[in-house]
């Protein structure tokens, strides 16, 4: 192949990139920006609450107590190499607080909620509701989207926390049953070792990937295609997009909180 | 009155609207009639500013519609969508009173639930419909639900997209007399766009024929048959044979 040709291509799939992610930045900065702006619709809001927070509890809580009682038993067998076996509450909690749980959870969200959300508003658009919408004098990204990023923004970080305190009880669970682990000296070490910083960190964490989730459920569903093809392409889009901006925040974020 | 100068609009390659010019006086019923994918939704979705046209002017009572208060604007349309558009995540009754629990329009609940119960009684249902999802209804159920939406806030000007597309001849004559008599009663301006020549005949006081991008006759609807022109005249026939193609 000519070299001129390959670097044309590589060219323009950088372009490319670079103008999906403006497209995607002016669409979070005016979703943002209806969340501030009345009209506001509380009842669209307080269904979002419900959706993306409370009925993802049930995936978040097993995903979590999942987590933590394997985590455990994978920090018991390796410490044991080196006689190191009592940092399994230190280590648990740790792992849960500052990666595990916000990472996890962040991926439940993308899988359940973006998903959700995409294929909802694509389908919207695709029977012609979004113009319905339009037509009755009411703003799409201030009806659907606003409520949504809202909600995302405020139940995520109240998610990944409730993750953080059931993966730990996994982890206690096996630790204290099937480890021999002393259930008051587990308790101890964990709150001991815990830092206000590890906290904070994973509830930015859960805020930023509750961002990513809602902004991209939206973007891909309001920029859905035509037919059962769109809303397909653009449920999976989402999902995949979510996916690796939020390991990618997840990324970043570490390296903000952790090793600045 | 609503009046377009010259609209265009292409989508990549596509040249959809070409340069067409309408207009349509206010209190009148105006059917566009064209074949398939010959830019009739496009034109309608432009007045409304759901498209924006590539150049040309579009005026709503000498006003230009690009500019001022949308929100405004548009509380002077109500619109039929071809697959009624309800929205899934609510009641039939709630679709129905839409504008009338949000926005300037506002209502407490109660009276905007008996407004809606009184337009669903307008195009033929029951109140025992009210508290049904737009899932359970039948087709021509839905287009009812859709009409009724449509004129809850009493409109100046209704738009009407393939009313009666994927209906039985008779629900399409229902449908075509309840818009009919709506837009009668309530003086309204309107604008459908069909291929359904019965549609055509029930609803227009003025027809429009698109094709290629441009309005190839208009006229009053009682002239149509005798129009003399070829567009018009295939179209009404049904005949491959003409200056339209069968094949595009």
């Amino acid at each position: 192949m000519n070299p001129i040709t390959a670097l044309g291509g590589l060219g323009r799939a950088v372009l490319s990139l670079l103008a999906a992610f403006g497209r995607v930045a002016l669409f979070a900065l005016d979703a943002i920006s209806h969340i501030v702006r009345p009209p506001f619709y509380p009842r669209e809001f307080g269904m979002a609450l419900l959706n993306i927070g409370w009925l993802s509890l049930p995936v978040v809580g097993l995903t979590a107590i999942f987590t933590g009682g394997a985590l455990a038993l994978q920090i018991y067998a390796g410490g044991a190499r080196f006689n190191a076996e009592a940092v399994v509450p230190q280590i648990v909690a740790i792992g849960m607080v500052r990666e595990l749980g916000p990472v996890l959870v962040g991926l439940m969200i993308a899988a359940r909620v973006t998903s959700s959300i995409a294929a909802e508003i694509a389908t919207m658009k695709v029977t012609e509701q979004i113009d319905a919408l339009v037509t009755l004098s009411t703003h799409p990204m201030k009806y659907l989207t606003a409520p949504r990023v809202l909600a995302a923004l405020i139940t995520v970080p109240a998610l990944v926390a409730v993750g953080d305190v059931i993966g730990i009880a996994g982890g206690y669970t096996v630790a204290t049953q099937n480890l021999g682990f002393n259930p008051a000296t587990y308790l101890k070490n964990t709150v001991d070792f815990l830092e206000t910083r590890d906290i904070v960190s994973s509830l930015v964490k859960g805020a930023a990937f509750g961002l990513i989730a809602a902004i991209m459920g939206c973007y891909y569903g309001m920029n859905s295609g035509r037919g059962a093809q769109g809303v397909g392409r653009a449920t999976k889009g989402s999902v995949e997009a979510a996916a690796v901006l939020i390991l990618a925040a997840n990324f970043v974020l570490t390296g903000v909180f952790f090793s600045l | 009155m609503i009046r377009m100068d010259n609209v265009q609009k292409a989508f990549d390659d596509n040249h959809v609207l070409q340069g067409m010019n309408l207009e349509i006086p206010k209190g009148t019923s105006m059917v566009i009639i064209g074949g398939s994918g010959t830019g009739k939704s496009v034109a309608l979705k432009c007045i409304l500013g759901l498209i924006q046209p590539d150049s040309g002017m579009i005026y709503v009572d000498g006003k230009d519609a690009s500019k001022g208060d949308r929100d405004a604007f548009l509380a002077r349309f109500g619109m039929l969508f071809q697959g009624a558009a309800l929205f899934d995540s609510m009641t039939v009754w709630q679709n129905v009173a839409f504008r009338l629990l949000r926005g300037s329009l506002k209502r407490p609940t109660e009276e905007a639930r008996e407004i809606a119960i009184e337009k669903l009684r307008r195009v033929g249902l029951k109140s025992d419909v009210a508290d049904r999802f737009p899932a359970e209804l039948s087709g021509g159920m839905q287009k009812r639900v859709g009409l009724a939406r449509a004129i809850a806030a009493e409109p100046e000007i209704i738009f009407f997209d393939e009313p009666t597309t994927g209906l039985d001849p008779i629900m399409s004559g229902v449908i075509n007399d309840l818009i009919r008599e709506i837009v009668t009663e309530m003086g309204a301006t309107a604008m459908t766009i069909t291929h359904d020549m019965s549609s055509v005949r029930a609803i227009a006081d003025n027809v429009a024929m698109l094709h290629g991008g441009v309005i190839q006759w208009t006229g009053p609807v009682g002239q149509m048959d005798a129009s003399g022109d070829p567009y018009v005249e295939q179209f009404i026939s049904g005949s491959a044979e003409g200056p339209i193609e069968a094949v595009r």
